[in-house]
C-alpha cells in the first residue's frame, strides 16, 4: 500500500510499504476512505516532537471501512463504516473506565519512554512518535487499529465522510476545550488560534451557551471563517490584543480563554523572539506566546483551557498571574470516545456541519506538497482531506 | 546446607573476586541450613499481622533479602495496580506456568507436585539456566512466596503481595537472584540488564496489560517506510526487550 512517511525533519514522502496485518486479537484493519492532516502533525514535521524515526507512517485523523477484524472484536465487522479516535484506548483500565480515554494505561507499548518525559505514560496515539506508542498512522491506504472493539465508532451512511471525519480529533478537541471552560450562559470566551481546532472551539463555545466569542487570529481567511460562526475577531499580530480584550469586556477580561495555538506560536511581542531564540538554541522546547497572552488576558477567577499541543518545558510561563488571579488551567489530549455520541447528535440534528473547515481535497500522493501548503498557510489552506484510494 | 556447602567450596576454589563473593553469599545459606531457622515468616511478615502502609513497597517484612541473607546478587522490587478483582489476579499468578507470558527472563515454568516447580530462564544461543523452586508460603488472595531448592544452580527467592485498593488490585513483587558467578552468573545478570528494577517493572506492566486487556499491546510487525538515517536518538530500543518479537496472527494480503 501507499503511506505518508516521516523521512526526517521537514521531509515527508509517500512510500510503498507492506500492508498492515492483524497483530493482536483485538485489532482491526480499516480501509481508509478519508484522512486529514492535523495542525499537530506540523509539530512532527519540523521535529518539535521527539522520538520520531525515519519511515514512521503519519496521520491520526482517519476513517474508513472495516476490512478485517481479529478474533477478539465482536462489535464491529467487515464492511462497517467507522471513524477512528486518535487516542488508542483499551477500555478496561481504571482510566478508560473513568472516561479518561487519552490517559489509557495500557495502549502505549513504549510507556517507559513517555514515563521518562512525563512521569506516567498517556495513551498511545496513531502516528505520533515512538514515545506515544510508535503506532503506524492513518495517512495510508490501510491502517491497523488496536483495541478495535473500543475505538472505532460506526457512522450513519446518511452523512458524508467530511461531515464525520473530524469526530476523530478536531471536533471533540474543540468541544472538550470549550467544555473545560465551564461556560455559563452568556459568558465571553476568547479563542487564540483560528486553525481547525480554534474553529471548532468557537462553534462549541456557542453550542455550550457562550454569549460572545472573540477569536484572535491574523490570517484573513481564518478570521472570516470565525466570523461566519458568529465570533468577533482580533488580529493576533496587533500589539494591543490585551487592551482590546479588556475594553471589549468592559474592563473585566474574558471569562475563559482557549489556547488553540500550541507550542509553535507566533506573535508581535518581544517574548516571541525570545522563545524562538531559545528553541532554536535547544534551550527550550516550546514557543508559548499565545498561552502567555491567554493567561494575562483572562479575567480573575476565570479558566484557561489549553487544547493546543505542548510537548515539553515551557519557559517564562507567567504562573504568578495564574496564582494571583486564581485561574483554573485545564488541558489534556482529548478523551475522544467520551464525546462521540453527543457530537454525532449535533451533526445529525444539523446544529453543526463539520465539513465547513475543509479547504483542500487531494489524493494521498499530494501529501508532501500539502503539508507545506498547510504549514505555510498558503492558498487559503485551513484543512486538508486526502483520499487514499 | 548442601547447596551452601557446594557454593562455598566452589567459591573458595576460585581465587578471584567472584569466587569470593560466592563464598560469602553461601554463608547465609549455610547459616540457614545449619540453624534450621526459617526466615520465611519473618521475611513475609505474616504472623506479625502488621497493618501495611499504602504505597510502601519495601517494608522489612516482605523483603526477600532476609531470606537470602543480604542484598547481594540481583534484587528487584516493583509494584503495579491492576483493575481486576483480587481473586482473579491472585489465581493467574498462582499458576506459575503463566509467569513466562509476562516475565521476560523466563522461558518456562512447569508445576510439579506438592508446591515444587521447575523454572527455565532464557539464555542466548540455546544456553539456559534451570532450577527447582518450592512455594514456601501462600495465603489466598494475599501472598505467594517461593524459593529455589537447596542444591539449585541459582539461589533465588521471590514473593508477591496482593492488596485491594480503590484503583484495583495492587501487586507488589520482590525478586532476588543470587547467581553463583562464572558463566551462569553472567547469564543471569544479563537477563536482568543494567537496571533489574526497570526490567521487573516492565514485567509487571505486561502482567497488568495481559489481565486488563487480554493481550499485550505491540507495534512489532506493523508496516513502516524506509528506516535508514534520521532516527531520533531517544527512540532506540530498550534493553529490557519490551519490543518482543511477535508474528502477525494473520498476514496482510498483498494489495
Amino acid at each position: 500500500m501507499r503511506a505518508v512517511c516521516w523521512q526526517g525533519t521537514n521531509r515527508i514522502g509517500v512510500e510503498r510499504v507492506p500492508d498492515p496485518a492483524i497483530l493482536n486479537p483485538r485489532d482491526a484493519i480499516v480501509r481508509v476512505t478519508s484522512t486529514a492532516i492535523c495542525g499537530s502533525d506540523l509539530h512532527l514535521l519540523d521535529g518539535f516532537i521527539p522520538t520520531m524515526r525515519r519511515g514512521d507512517i503519519l496521520g491520526h485523523e482517519f476513517m474508513g471501512i472495516v476490512e478485517d477484524v481479529g478474533p477478539g472484536v465482536k462489535n464491529i465487522q467487515r464492511g462497517d463504516r467507522v471513524i477512528v479516535p486518535f487516542p488508542i484506548s483499551c477500555g478496561s483500565c481504571w482510566f478508560c473506565e473513568h472516561e479518561l480515554y487519552s490517559c489509557c494505561d495500557n495502549s502505549n507499548p513504549n510507556a517507559w519512554m513517555a514515563e521518562k518525559f512525563y512521569g506516567y505514560s498517556p495513551a498511545g496515539l496513531f502516528g505520533y512518535s515512538h514515545m506515544m506508542g510508535g503506532y503506524a498512522g492513518g495517512q495510508a491506504q490501510f491502517a491497523r487499529v488496536p483495541f478495535a472493539d473500543v475505538g472505532p465508532f460506526k457512522v450513519p451512511e446518511s452523512l458524508t465522510d467530511e461531515q464525520v471525519l473530524f469526530l476523530t480529533d478536531i471536533f471533540p478537541t474543540g468541544y472538550m476545550a470549550a467544555e473545560n471552560c465551564n461556560i455559563q450562559a452568556g459568558d465571553t470566551v476568547a479563542v487564540w488560534g483560528g486553525g481547525p481546532v480554534g474553529q471548532f472551539s468557537i462553534r462549541s463555545a456557542f453550542l455550550l451557551g457562550a454569549g460572545r466569542v472573540i477569536a484572535i487570529e491574523t490570517v484573513p481567511e481564518r478570521r472570516r471563517m470565525a466570523e461566519a460562526a458568529g465570533a468577533e475577531t482580533l488580529d493576533s499580530m496587533d500589539p494591543g490584543v490585551f487592551e482590546r480584550l479588556r475594553d471589549m469586556t468592559g474592563g473585566i477580561g474574558p471569562d475563559s480563554c482557549i489556547d488553540a495555538v500550541g507550542m509553535e506560536a507566533h506573535g508581535p511581542h518581544v517574548d516571541y523572539y525570545y522563545d524562538k531564540a531559545k528553541t532554536m538554541a535547544m534551550l527550550a522546547t516550546d514557543r508559548i506566546s499565545a498561552l502567555r497572552q491567554a493567561i494575562h488576558a483572562c479575567r480573575k477567577g476565570g479558566t484557561v483551557s489549553v487544547p493546543g499541543v505542548y510537548g515539553g518545558f515551557l519557559d517564562k510561563l507567567p504562573f504568578g498571574a495564574v496564582v494571583q488571579k486564581g485561574l483554573t488551567i485545564k488541558s489534556g489530549q482529548t478523551h475522544v470516545h467520551r464525546y462521540l455520541p453527543t457530537l454525532l447528535r449535533y451533526i445529525e440534528n444539523g446544529d453543526i456541519d463539520p465539513s465547513f473547515v475543509v479547504t483542500h481535497r487531494v489524493s494521498l500522493d499530494d501529501a508532501p506538497r500539502m503539508y507545506k501548503t498547510f504549514r505555510d498557510k498558503q492558498d487559503g489552506c485551513i484543512k486538508v482531506v486526502m483520499k487514499p484510494h | 546446607m548442601v547447596a551452601g556447602g557446594l557454593l562455598a567450596a566452589w567459591g573458595l576454589q576460585r581465587r578471584d573476586s567472584i569466587g569470593g563473593s560466592a563464598a560469602v553469599g553461601a554463608a547465609a545459606l549455610l547459616y540457614r541450613g545449619a540453624t534450621g531457622h526459617c526466615h520465611v515468616y519473618d521475611a513475609l511478615g505474616v504472623e506479625h499481622g502488621r497493618q501495611r502502609g499504602t504505597g510502601v513497597i519495601a517494608d522489612r517484612y516482605s523483603d526477600t533479602r532476609a531470606r537470602l541473607g543480604g542484598s547481594r546478587g540481583i534484587h528487584a522490587e516493583a509494584a503495579v495496580t491492576i483493575n481486576k478483582p483480587i481473586a482473579e489476579v491472585f489465581r493467574f499468578w498462582r499458576n506459575f506456568e503463566n509467569l513466562p507470558k509476562f516475565m521476560e527472563h523466563l522461558e518456562q515454568v512447569a508445576d510439579r507436585e506438592e508446591g515444587i516447580s521447575h523454572w527455565v530462564a532464557k539464555g542466548p544461543a540455546g544456553v539456559s539456566v534451570e532450577w527447582d523452586a518450592r512455594i514456601i508460603n501462600e495465603i489466598d488472595n494475599k501472598l505467594i512466596a517461593w524459593q529455589s531448592l537447596e542444591g539449585a544452580t541459582v539461589a533465588t527467592a521471590g514473593s508477591v503481595n496482593f492488596d485491594e485498593t480503590e484503583h484495583g488490585t495492587r501487586v507488589r513483587i520482590h525478586l532476588q537472584y543470587d547467581p553463583p558467578g562464572g558463566r551462569v552468573g553472567a547469564l543471569v545478570a544479563r537477563l536482568f540488564g543494567e537496571d533489574p528494577r526497570q526490567t521487573v517493572r516492565e514485567d509487571l506492566r505486561r502482567f497488568k496489560r495481559l489481565l486488563e486487556t487480554g493481550e499485550i499491546p505491540t507495534t512489532e510487525g506493523q508496516p513502516s517506510g524506509g528506516r535508514s538515517m534520521a532516527t531520533h536518538p531517544s527512540a532506540k530500543r530498550p534493553r529490557d526487550g519490551s519490543f518482543a518479537d511477535q508474528r502477525p496472527l494473520r498476514a496482510g494480503a498483498a494489495r
